[in-house]
């Protein structure tokens, strides 16, 4: 069973900065297979939705999700994600972002055994001080090792 | 409001045929999620798996992509994925939603939907739920 730090539960982890790249959104855009021409304008290419993904990949400390609760990776699942979109996000645009873990909960597995569920929320800013956006994924420790 | 943005209305379906090891290769790339289980095949295979599989946020990216072009880029409010079952090289997903609620919120038009993504067998490989601004003129 997971072992959880409650105290670390809302705390905010400490903040990452870094530009939203032209190059990043076309090479993103092409991987998910998307022609959006909006995400391949040469000036101020609008970010896909599910760009933050790789934006998220580098902050520092991952919402404390790491520091709150001690999981096992070799059981973990990547059950939920979640996007809240507040205002677009363009290249050229400066990323602040930190993350915190909003909740940890246990349920009963279907078959036996304790499943623990971290929900962690990362929120961006632009450099006008405007928060532009909110990810929230979910995180399932499995009762027993990932399998079919 | 038109008759595209109404309870009950169809998103029209993207389908992405034939995913390839190089469509995973080319996402571990550009969303840096290196994972091995989605690229390496010698450690796929000795984790359990017949060979790699695709990341679920590649298929959210597929289901993204039939969202943008339904309300169109920069539209969407709020986008929530869940994974179901796994997709693999060779897999042909199709992409579509439906349309369930129509509102306004301080004079702007929005919409819910549902969204799923389902492999050639109609297994359920990604479910999702959105929230989007209707575009204005629509």
């Amino acid at each position: 069973m997971a072992e959880i730090d409650r105290s670390l539960l809302g705390v905010w982890g400490p903040e990452t900065t870094m530009r939203v790249e032209t190059g990043k959104i076309r090479e993103f855009a092409r991987a998910v297979k998307d022609d959006n021409p909006a995400f391949f304008a040469d000036d101020g290419a609008l970010a896909p939705p599910t760009f933050l993904m790789t934006i998220a990949l580098w902050i520092r400390d991952l919402g404390q999700t790491r520091s709150a609760v001690k999981l096992d990776y070799s059981r973990l699942l990547h059950g939920e994600q979640e996007f809240e979109y507040v205002k677009p996000i363009r290249a050229g645009d400066v990323l602040t972002f930190r993350s915190q873990t909003k909740d940890v909960f246990e349920k009963q597995g279907r078959r036996g055994g304790t499943m623990t569920f971290v929900i962690g929320e990362t929120e961006y800013r632009n450099q006008h001080g405007e928060v532009v956006a909110y990810t929230r994924n979910t995180a399932i420790e499995t009762a027993d090792a990932v399998k079919e | 409001m038109s008759g595209r943005f109404v309870p009950g209305a169809t998103i029209p379906p993207v389908v992405v045929e034939n995913l390839t090891r190089t469509d995973l290769a080319r996402y571990a790339g550009a969303s840096g999620d290196f994972n091995p289980i989605h690229h390496d095949e010698t450690f796929a295979r000795a984790a359990g798996n017949p060979t790699v599989f695709g990341h679920g946020m590649l298929t959210a990216g597929f289901v993204a992509r039939c969202l943008t072009n339904f309300v169109g880029a920069g539209n969407l409010r709020r986008y929530k994925v869940r994974f179901a079952t796994r997709v693999w090289p060779g897999d042909t997903i199709t992409c579509t939603g439906t349309v369930t609620r129509c509102y306004e919120v301080d004079g702007q038009a929005l919409i819910d939907g549902e969204c799923v993504a389902t492999n050639q067998k109609g297994e359920t490989a990604v479910t999702g739920t959105f929230t989007a601004a209707v575009p204005a003129g629509a």
